[in-house]
């Protein structure tokens, strides 16, 4: 196996709010590393405020790191000119939780969809349109539908589109931050298993951001776990969900809402541990 | 056990261009004193508005209450004039809605908003209400209760807005506490320890909570017993042991079945047929 992406050191800074010149910057990601293997699922745990969107948008340069390196497929991609950068970007895309927002409301479904092609490929009306209807036919939507919009749509098959908007070039990375985090929980089975689905078909490296353990258990290879912008803990996911060596992750796991209520016969001890993780940090 | 709620065959209607349709179709439950439960189900489950038509206050005019009966502790809620309605809201039921930025006002400090209810049903003197304030945000778990109860909601970090929310609805010892939603738009740590925190006060003042939530992992950590709905219907009623051993209703199952909790080391997700969820 060969790392995809390699990150080293990456520091997001952002300048102080306050007035006074001399106050410390805020320090969103405070030097951290990850490795992604190729085909693989990586997951960046973390609360709010934890610098995980941060990271993932800083590797796909949507925002500039201030200090680390990125190495994707051995490009460096901080030091990349814009003009390669934006070719590179057919290789990493990604999907964003709230894709109500993310997908323009006055483009058609067809046009969302056309528009990564026209950037990055150059293809025939003919080929665009076959293109485009079967990725929609690929991610369950009808192929007929390319003349709706978005606000046509429930929100897990606006999921859909922008799942579909992101694998139209043929990415190999694909950063998707908490994308089922807004559906309910039968659409949100449904969107996972296409997502694996896709990431084995089409041999697909994820960078899945999310709050959520449950859902990170059931797709990620490798988990990094997130706190105030360090690196508490990383590892293969099996590790990290039943060896984890670091109390915030042990106050993490043990906050998670299990649908068992004999989880909660010891409330005491449950409690301990979680306030002991938090306190911590 | 005595109901100190009971709602019997609850309708909701909305009236549209369209016709007419039921987002809430014939609900029957009764709150016991002192205990927690959970109605959980997905968006358009008609969940909210069963919790809102309790304390009639359906968001907007194309929505009424069509039919049934809503007791609390024996009264008919139905016959009460609205100037009642103003009087049980926030002294004999008390509410906690998902985001407590758009509950709370913000042009008001948050020990302003909390010793409103104080006066106006409990006739505390300002002074008096403010420092039952500070007393109120000491009891929920906030540090420096005097400074937050000056500080305005923007400055409070989504848990402690939470943490004040439920020191309003809990300020003049309701019967009843309704809660939307209380944890979803928190951190897991923050939400287990607001859920403990209102279990806690459940247990030094015996308040019946209405648990309103989409995450069934909620109603394990926090409920007694737990009605499911779906479409406006309760599809299954029961103690919270027995749903998740043994869920009778093929949509309970369902749920639980998609829950991603329950399908870890497998490749996909067991996601029921269709027709069962009405995805």
């Amino acid at each position: 196996m060969s790392a995809l992406l390699t990150v080293r050191g990456l520091v997001k800074e952002y300048p102080a709010r306050s007035r006074s010149r001399d106050k410390a910057p805020l320090r969103a990601v405070n030097g951290i590393d990850l490795d992604v293997e190729r085909g693989q699922t990586l997951a960046i745990v973390g609360e709010s405020g934890s610098g995980k969107s941060t990271t993932g948008r800083a590797i796909l340069r949507l925002i500039e790191a201030t200090a680390g390196t990125i190495m994707f497929d051995g490009i460096d991609i901080r030091r990349l000119p814009t003009r390669e950068l934006r070719a590179l970007r057919s290789r990493m895309q990604i999907v964003f939780q709230d894709n109500g927002a993310a997908l323009d409301p006055r483009w058609s479904v067809g046009r969302l969809l056309a528009e990564p092609l026209r950037r990055h490929e150059q293809l025939t009306r003919r080929e665009q349109s076959r293109r485009i209807a079967d990725m929609l036919d690929r991610v369950g939507l009808d192929p007929r539908h390319t003349t709706r919009y978005p606000h046509e749509f429930s929100g897990g098959q606006r999921q859909r589109i922008g799942i579909a908007r992101a694998l139209m070039v043929h990415p190999e990375l694909v950063v998707c931050d908490e994308p089922v985090s807004a559906l309910d929980v039968s659409v949100q089975a449904q969107v996972l298993n296409l997502m694996k689905d896709l990431q084995d078909e089409f041999g697909l490296t994820y960078l899945f951001i999310s709050h959520d353990l449950s859902v990170v258990e059931f797709m990620a290879d490798s988990v990094a776990v997130m706190s105030r912008g360090n690196l508490v803990e990383s590892g293969p996911c099996s590790d990290i969900m039943t060896k984890p060596q670091h109390s915030y992750t042990r106050a993490l796991l043990a906050a998670v809402p299990v649908p068992d209520p004999s989880v909660y016969a010891d409330r005491a001890a449950r409690r301990a541990l979680i306030r002991s993780g938090i306190e911590h940090l | 056990m005595v109901a100190i709620l009971g709602v019997e065959d609850l309708r909701v209607r909305v009236a549209s261009d369209h016709g007419t349709s039921y987002p809430v179709n014939g609900v029957s439950f009764e709150l016991h004193r002192g205990e927690t439960l959970g109605v959980v189900g997905e968006s358009g489950s008609g969940k909210s508005l069963t919790a809102l038509s309790i304390i009639r206050l359906l968001p907007t005019r194309a929505l009424s209450i069509s039919g049934g009966h809503i007791h609390l502790d024996g009264v008919d809620m139905g016959t009460l004039p609205e100037r009642d309605m103003r009087a049980i809201r926030g002294r004999r039921i008390g509410t906690i809605f998902q985001e407590p930025m758009t509950a709370l006002n913000p042009a008001f400090t948050i020990g302003f908003q909390i010793a409103e209810p104080l006066r106006r049903h409990l006739n505390l003197t300002r002074r008096q209400a403010s420092s039952r304030a500070s007393e109120l945000l000491d009891m929920v778990g906030v540090h420096r209760a005097q400074s937050v109860a000056h500080s305005y909601p923007h400055h409070l970090s989504g848990g402690m807005r939470q943490r004040a929310m439920i020191a309003m609805a809990m300020s003049c010892k309701p019967d009843i506490l309704i809660a939307d939603e209380p944890t979803t738009a928190l951190d897991v740590t923050t939400q287990t320890q607001i859920l403990d925190l209102m279990l806690d006060l459940q247990a030094d003042h015996g308040t019946a909570i209405l648990l309103v939530t989409h995450d069934l992992g909620v109603v394990a950590q926090a409920c007694s017993r737990v009605i499911v709905m779906r479409r406006g219907e309760v599809v299954e009623h029961a103690g919270v042991a027995e749903l998740f051993r043994a869920p009778q209703h093929p949509y309970t199952r369902a749920l639980l079945d998609s829950m991603p909790a329950r399908n870890t080391g497998r490749q996909r997700i067991i996601v029921p047929d269709e027709g069962v969820l009405g995805a």
